[in-house]
């Protein structure tokens, strides 16, 4: 891989325990992540991957548990601080705005760092067509990045699957995220849309730095990208460390590598 | 001229940001906002002044308000005809309890007291959506009539709260004829129709259409919910505040709480869903649909069986013919006129060439 370095754990999870009624989603899970790294979430269906992504930037609260995110230890994330310090992601089942177009889904990742108030906004004059210039540029970059000049215009609703996933990545990349959370970024998509994916991926963790937390089937994907990953099964953490370590563990063989082959 | 975009290379994107980018459309804007601030009051009588454009004008700004909560924001309301009560009410306080105030400032104001009602009343949709907040809305459209009704401070202590609006006059200058009426409806209603078209093209419209469209996603992207559709609920009811002044000072002169009552709130209801739901241009064309399309089913119902048969069957006839337009739009384009006119923008945009 790339020369970049990895750095110090930025995301720290400690004993984490989430429920739902009398389902365990989560079952006293920890594990931490460094900065710059790519770091996978892998295991069976229901394993509890998709709740943990939303534990981390506060979409659900955890009943038990400690969450230190750059040296501030919270019992519970909330989704407007998580964003405001640079916590971005994309969802397991699109989440776009269906209603807007591709340029205005991604404009919208850029929400927070615009100050202007809406009287300002309204009369579209000086500083505020300024800023909503600015932000724009900064858009079309991330639009080139992920080459989809052609379809800028197009409502987000008519596109194809795969394009919907990359626009979204889009929307999450506007907001220049220092960690970016992926729930199954390349699920339904075919084998060259997932190298593409795959590329956009390593490309934002070497150019931008960006630490990455990856939800992952596709076990090949998992072991090229990321530089560790955690195994969860039934709401339990059951192995953690690097592809190789993970791949030769008994228990992961028997959970989850038994089911899928 | 063609209508064309080729050969018109944007170069920066000031210029693609711009509200018209196509140059036919800014030529055909400037045409039509010369038309109607110079053709129509040469050429208008008193009747289609008074009866029909001014109150087109003033439903289309009500709708533009309706249209910023429900079409842009994703609130249904069903309480827009007493948010346009407050500021028809509060104008008139304005101007009676503080005569010096110009005219201009008391609508701003009257604006401002319908808008912190409507947020009042936005409370209950950080709690609840669709169905039941519409139905919160409703509580609002009632209650709101029934203050007003009740307390006979709000209309000066006349008999069932009615009142009778002061005279126009801006900095000694009367708008006491149908034109200066008419001119100061549509310099008001395009004034406010291109603030609402900037901010919905802003941060706050993509904010509004966020929350709208997936409200988790918007979350998680940094935008506050609460922040958002109480903003929705403010900036709706200021416009549909304005547009009750206007009602009230510029329309009928005597109103009262009544007269804003829930066939109204439906009236403009309809208006979004025929013109375009999250559309500004839908606006203006669904209330000039709703308001022309009676007035021309009863010339024609009139002119079709002069005398033949009785009046009270051509009215409900009337009726009917109006409500199957409203469920063929319903069922055949949801998206209303505005789409309509875009499909044959679309077209014409590759005439000859379909492909
Ligand atoms: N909002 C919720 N309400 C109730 N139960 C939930 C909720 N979210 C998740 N669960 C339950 O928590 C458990 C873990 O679900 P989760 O979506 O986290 O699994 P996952 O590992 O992402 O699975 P998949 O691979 O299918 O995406 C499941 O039993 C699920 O039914
Ligand atoms: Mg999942």
């Amino acid at each position: 891989m790339s020369a970049r370095q990895i750095g110090e754990v930025i995301l720290n999870l400690e004993h984490i325990s989430l429920a739902f009624g009398g389902v365990k989603a989560l079952s006293d899970i920890s594990f931490d992540v460094r900065e710059h790294e790519i770091r996978a979430i892998i295991g069976p269906n229901g394993a509890g991957k998709s709740s943990m992504l939303n534990v981390i930037n506060g979409v659900y609260r955890p009943q038990h548990g400690a969450i230190t995110f750059r040296g501030r230890t919270r019992h519970d994330m909330n989704t407007h601080q998580a964003a405001a310090q640079g916590i971005a992601r994309t969802f397991q089942n699109i989440a776009l705005f269906r209603g807007m177009s591709v340029l205005d889904n991604i404009m919208t990742g850029r929400n927070l760092k615009m100050k202007h108030g809406f009287l300002l906004q309204a009369l579209y004059w000086g500083p505020a067509r300024r800023e909503e210039l600015a932000h724009r540029r900064k858009v079309e970059e991330v639009i080139d990045f992920l080459e989809i000049q052609h379809i800028r215009k197009t409502p987000v609703g008519r596109l194809p699957y795969g394009l919907q996933k990359r626009v979204e990545l889009g929307r999450a990349l506007a907001a220049e995220p220092s960690m970016l959370l992926l729930d199954e970024p390349m699920a339904g998509m075919n084998v060259e849309e997932k190298q593409d994916m795959c590329r956009f991926i390593l490309d934002v963790n070497d150019q931008f730095g960006t630490t990455i937390v990856l939800i992952e089937h596709d076990m090949g994907v998992v072991m090229d990208l990321s530089d560790r990953v955690v195994v969860l099964d039934y709401g339990r953490k059951i192995a953690d460390g690097t592809p190789d370590q993970v791949r030769n563990n008994r228990e992961v063989v028997d959970a989850y590598l038994g089911v899928a082959h | 001229m063609l209508y064309r975009e080729a050969g018109q290379f944007k170069t920066s994107y000031g210029a693609d940001q711009q509200i018209f980018p196509i140059r036919q459309d800014r030529i055909a804007m400037a045409a039509i906002l010369a038309f109607f601030f110079v053709g129509v009051p040469l050429l208008a009588n008193q009747y289609w002044l008074q009866a029909i454009l001014v109150p087109v004008l003033i439903f289309s700004l009500a709708a533009l308000g309706l249209n910023i909560l429900t079409g842009y924001a994703g609130q249904l309301s069903l309480g827009t005809a007493a948010f346009m009560a407050v500021g028809a009410f509060a104008a008139y306080n304005f101007e009676l309890r503080l005569p010096w105030m110009p005219l201009p400032v008391s609508f701003v104001l009257a604006g401002v007291v319908a808008a912190a009602v409507g947020m009042l009343f936005g409370l209950p949709s950080l709690r609840i959506k669709g169905f039941y907040l519409a139905v919160a809305t409703l509580a609002a459209q009632f209650f709101i009539v029934w203050v007003l009704t009740k307390f006979g401070w709000f209309s000066n202590y006349s008999s069932s709260g009615v009142i009778t609006t002061q005279k126009m006059q801006i900095l000694g200058y009367a708008f006491d004829t149908p034109v200066r009426q008419y001119l100061l409806v549509l310099t008001i209603v395009a004034v406010m129709a291109m603030l609402a078209k900037n901010l919905v093209r802003s941060s706050t419209g993509r904010a509004w259409m966020a929350v709208r469209d997936m409200d988790v996603a918007a979350e998680v992207i940094g935008i506050r919910l609460m922040h958002t559709k109480l903003l929705a609920f403010a900036v709706s009811s200021f416009y549909c505040g304005v547009a009750g002044a206007l009602y009230a000072y510029a329309y009928l002169g005597t109103v009262e709480p009544e007269g804003f009552n829930l066939d109204m709130s439906f009236r403009v209801l309809f208006m979004i869903i025929i013109g375009g739901v999250g559309s500004i241009l839908g606006s203006f064309l669904g209330a000039a649909f709703i308001v022309l399309a009676p007035i021309f089913l009863n010339v024609t119902a009139h002119g079709l069986f002069a005398g033949n048969i009785p009046a009270g069957l051509a009215s409900n006839l009337e009726l009917i013919v109006f409500g199957g337009l409203i469920i063929f739009f319903l069922i055949v384009e949801p998206h209303g006129l505005a789409r309509l006119w875009q499909i044959a923008k679309e077209k014409l945009r590759l005439w000859p060439f379909p492909y």
